[in-house]
């Protein structure tokens, strides 16, 4: 069985399907690789480093893909602008093709590669499970997407994104808003940190909270509870008022932020509009807005996708081709999901599609002369409600099992206490003489001073601890003195002097014992 | 001039002694800390010296006796500190206590025997005569109860508590027998006032070393923190009867130091003050541990397939107990540690707060035995790392190390807080026999099936190791 490898016909399109690794690995299956003349050198490989690999180079492209038992691409087959004819049509009857379909969005093709009786795995089809997660190519892209939008914004911001003190004066560091906390935006939160900027996220999934506070970004809350988690893990559409209030965040953010990078999308819609033009127009000059839902049309409604436009001193930038502007490293990951999917279906030495499979029924979108997509049973995420974008507005009410319990009890055992306490001081304010007041303010008070200094003792320093104040309560030595005052030989002298006695055993022993146990503590 | 100037150095000392106490929050302060204390305790010793040189009698005689007092004391403190073992730490600072109790006896009844002042107002005399009274009785509980400890942890008496019948009678008994002998006491001529306070004397001590005889080995802990706070609350009371601040300042900061190290003690075994000062373990709740207990097949280990785990494991934490203590262990496990970590494995201590005899007892004999301090954590610091190490060594603890804690809510010692080494790749752990903790209660984890025992006594189990890992 050949493996075709062609070069990508959409303009600025600089990913290749296989790299000459992968091409190696494909050869362990023992299938033969056919890539098109040319292919690599958007990565700067020429022809000789795929032919080094074991493939065969051809330079026609109608030869290549008819010769094509798999077809491995990264874009979907599109028109052929040398050949003039639909890459589809080119695809030999009951050949398998793997790429990106994007299905919702591209029904007539789906119509053209039914026609040639095709099967189809769609890369961006394959469902979000653990076992799939090698297999996630957009995952793969979506994080170098995200790493990307961040050099992208580095590259417009004229300032520093660290803050930094200079002889010249102080530079303030960016703030960076980033809305979305899938890959793309998680990426782009450990890329704008370790830049220095100060990084806030927003997501409408509250389960991203703990994963933005991991990356180290600021998790923005709103004051309205709504879960907006639909199947596998991607965002579903929310209720009114719940954008309501994401609009009001928006705004109030964009008047404080450097730089706003965008990631939010739907599966199968558009992408929401959540930039406006008077955010935009609100924002300082010199700001940034990156739109990753650009190719979508855009979280910003200022975005031009493809461009780079500048409104009002804000540039904004929509490039919709971020993971090829690194495309080796892009064709690298790719490839390998590409590779890992394949070798699903490809089983002792044939291709053999299983469609009781959760990974190859979900990405196989056609097959067999018939359209399979969307698969039967959604992906059986943990998320309890089915479908791909629901629409239910539904505010979560569970405020109420949130409510601290009372704790009666222990109010009136503190009140008790309260009202002990009075009557005590009460009786001492009444009864006692001035004197003693003032011993015993001294006396309560260093009671609490005390308490404050001892809770700070490390437990390591505990036995110390017991020595010292063991060393110091030999103070009572004084007392032992005050009554050899007199000097004279009676009854108090002599147990004035054993006092003194035993107290000096007390504090030299103390203090000692505790000087020769710290001098054994060491790191 | 020198009417004030002691008051002002008091003050001073007893500025010093909280920085002293401060100090002692940090290792790296420590050591200042100590040094503070005691240049603290030199002032306030300097400050009364000149205080009494202005009396007209005290001269040369007064100095020579104060000197004759003075030095045998801090000659005999000097030997005690240089000679102890840290093993004897626990033993040390309970006899020192006594000293304090018997101190403060001393000083109430010189104080009442001594002159009193003529001028006091008849509410001044009462209350004078309840300071006295009170820092003899306190003082005396302290003195006999710390006798009665460092009896115990010496050896001199049997661990075990002493369970006499009727003994909370007894003890409330005596409680209000002092309180009608004070009353006796306030009540009568200064002339025969002495004998009620002897007899209080006599009775409290008797109810100190009562109530510390009814208390078992493994609650020292607490028993020796709360000997520590009223000793404090001793020589807060001689504070009050000489009218001295500085004396009140350093009582009431010893006094809140031994109440928080018994808080912690307490709540270390999840055990209420009142419960373990009331003596017995579990005998109050009346609850029986669940018959038979856990049962299962023990699976033990010998030294050599001890030494073929250490070797392999690249994160162990060791977990001591009071049998390190007993054993004298501590240097050669210190060395065993050494060898394994040269190994590139890291080791770690894991040291549960009552752990020893002694709030903390277990970090200074690891100290001594040259063992970093950065490596010796305390529980809440290193039991949510446990599931990830691969080798647990459990050196003389049980209690502290009981999944039924956790697991069995009929348990005696359900609730307290303890190390979760079960839940580790394997658990050694040596002891000596199969015979239960101080608690009485059969251990589940020994019949888990990732721990081993390692039966003999730890000294010789260690030194087998150490030989067997230069090998």
């Amino acid at each position: 069985m050949r493996v075709i490898i062609p070069t990508e016909v959409r303009p600025g399109e600089r990913r290749v399907a296989a790299t000459p690794q992968t091409v190696l690995r494909l050869a362990k299956h023992g299938l033969e690789v056919s890539v098109q003349a040319g292919a690599g050198l958007s990565l700067g490989l020429p022809d000789s480093a795929y032919a080094e690999a074991g493939a065969t180079i051809v330079e026609d492209a109608r030869t290549l893909w008819a010769q094509a038992g798999i077809i491995l691409k990264v874009r979907p087959p599109e028109q052929h602008p040398a050949l003039g004819v639909h890459e589809a049509s080119l695809i030999p009857e009951g050949a398998l093709l793997i790429c990106f379909v994007w299905p919702a969005q591209n029904r007539d093709l789906l119509d053209r590669l039914r026609a040639r009786r095709a099967s189809v795995l769609a890369m961006d089809s394959v469902p979000r499970i653990t076992r799939a997660q090698k297999m996630d190519a957009l995952s793969a892209m979506a994080n170098i997407a995200g790493y990307r939008a961040v050099i992208e914004a580095a590259n417009q911001f004229p300032r520093f994104f660290a803050g930094t003190m200079t002889a010249a004066g102080k530079v303030d560091p960016a703030k960076v808003l980033i809305i979305g906390a899938g890959v793309a935006g998680l990426a782009a939160i450990g890329a704008a940190r370790s830049l220095g900027a100060i990084v806030r996220a927003f997501d409408p999934r509250t389960a991203t909270r703990d994963q933005v506070k991991s990356m180290g970004a600021d998790y923005l809350e709103l004051p309205i509870k709504e879960e907006a988690e639909g199947a596998g893990g991607y965002a579903k559409e929310v209720s009114s008022a719940f954008l309501q209030a994401e609009m009001a965040l928006f705004a109030a953010q964009a008047m404080e932020v450097d730089i706003i990078i965008t990631t939010a999308l739907i599966p199968g819609k558009p992408a929401p509009k959540l930039i406006t033009a008077g955010m935009v127009e609100s924002m300082k000059p010199g700001s940034v807005i990156v739109d990753l839902a650009a190719e979508q049309g855009g979280n910003c409604a200022m975005t031009r996708p493809g461009e780079v436009v500048v409104h009002k001193g804000v540039t904004i930038v929509g490039y919709t081709d971020l993971p090829s502007r690194m495309a080796s490293l892009s064709s690298q990951l790719y490839g390998t999901t590409v590779v890992t999917l394949l070798e699903e279906v490809w089983k002792d030495g044939r291709i053999t599609i299983n469609l009781d499979d959760q990974v190859v029924r979900g990405a196989l979108v056609a097959h067999e002369g018939k359209i399979t997509w969307p698969p039967p049973t959604p992906a059986p995420a943990p998320p309890p409600e089915p479908g791909v974008a629901v629409k239910a507005p539904k505010v979560e009410q569970n405020r109420v099992n949130h409510q601290p319990e009372p704790k009666p009890a222990s109010g009136a055992v503190a009140a008790l206490w309260a009202v002990l306490g009075a009557a005590v001081m009460l009786g001492i304010g009444v009864t006692a003489p001035p004197t003693f007041l003032g011993h015993f303010t001294v006396f309560v008070l260093a009671c609490f001073v005390g308490w404050q200094v001892v809770w700070n003792v490390k437990p390591a320093l505990h036995t110390p601890l017991m020595s010292v104040t063991n060393a110091i309560s030999g103070i009572i030595l004084i007392g032992g003195m005050l009554q050899l005052a007199h000097a004279r030989l009676d009854a108090p002298t002599i147990l004035g002097a054993v006092a003194v006695l035993i107290a000096t055993i007390n504090i030299a022993g103390g203090f000692l014992v505790t000087q020769r146990m710290l001098a054994m503590f060491h790191r | 001039m020198l009417d004030s100037l002691p008051t002002a150095a008091y003050i001073l000392a007893s500025v010093l002694f909280i920085l002293s106490l401060g100090g002692l929050s940090r290792q790296e302060t420590s050591r200042r800390g100590n040094l503070l204390g005691i240049i603290g305790m030199l002032i306030a010793l300097a400050a009364t010296a000149v205080r009494l040189a202005a009396g007209e009698a005290f001269g040369t005689t007064g100095y020579a006796a104060l000197a004759a007092a003075v030095i045998p004391g801090a000659v005999v403190g000097a030997v005690l500190a240089r000679r102890v073992q840290m093993t004897a730490m626990p033993q040390l600072v309970a006899i020192l206590h006594s000293f304090v109790g018997a101190a403060a006896v001393l000083v109430g009844i010189a104080t009442f025997l001594g002159p009193h002042s003529e001028h006091m107002t008849h509410s001044e005399q009462i209350v004078h005569l309840t300071e006295i009274f009170l820092g003899v009785c306190i003082g005396s509980i302290t003195f006999t109860g710390s006798v009665i400890a460092f009896g115990k942890l010496q050896g001199f008496i049997s661990g075990k508590p002493l369970m006499l019948p009727g003994r909370h009678l007894l003890n409330l008994f005596m409680v209000l027998a002092t309180i009608s002998l004070g009353i006796w006491f306030e009540r009568t001529s200064p002339e025969q006032a002495l004998l009620p306070l002897l007899i209080a004397t006599a009775i409290t001590g008797v109810l100190g070393a009562h109530s510390v005889m009814a208390i078992g080995g493994a609650d020292m802990p607490v028993v020796v923190s709360m000997l520590n706070s009223y000793s404090g609350w001793a020589a807060a009371a001689a504070g009050f009867m000489l009218g001295n601040d500085l004396l009140i300042v350093t009582g009431a900061l010893v006094g809140s130091s031994g109440a928080i190290l018994s808080y912690i003690m307490c709540r270390g075994m999840n055990r209420s003050f009142i419960s373990v000062i009331m003596g017995g373990f579990g005998t109050a709740e009346g609850t029986a541990p669940a018959a038979g207990g856990p049962q299962g097949e023990v699976r033990s280990i010998d030294v050599a397939a001890a030494t073929n785990l250490l070797r392999e494991s690249k994160d162990i934490v060791i977990v001591p107990g009071y049998g390190l203590a007993v054993a004298q262990a501590q240097h050669a496990l210190a060395e065993v540690v050494r060898l394994v970590r040269d190994r590139g494995a890291q080791v770690r201590f894991a040291i549960h707060p009552v752990a020893g005899r002694l709030p903390g007892h277990m970090n200074v004999l690891l100290a001594e035995a040259n063992i970093p301090y950065d490596i010796v954590l305390e529980m809440d610091e290193i039991n949510h790392d446990l599931p990830k190490c691969d080798l647990v060594l459990v050196i003389g603890a049980n209690d502290i190390v009981n999944p039924s804690a956790q697991d069995d809510p009929g348990s005696p010692i359900a609730g307290m807080p303890v190390l979760e080494v079960w839940k580790a790749g394997t658990v050694i752990v040596m002891k000596r026999g199969m015979a239960s903790g101080y608690a009485g209660v059969d251990n589940p984890l020994f019949y888990k099936a990732n721990t081993r025992l390692l039966f003999g006594d730890a000294r010789k189990t260690v030194d087998a190791l150490l030989t067997a890992l230069r090998a």
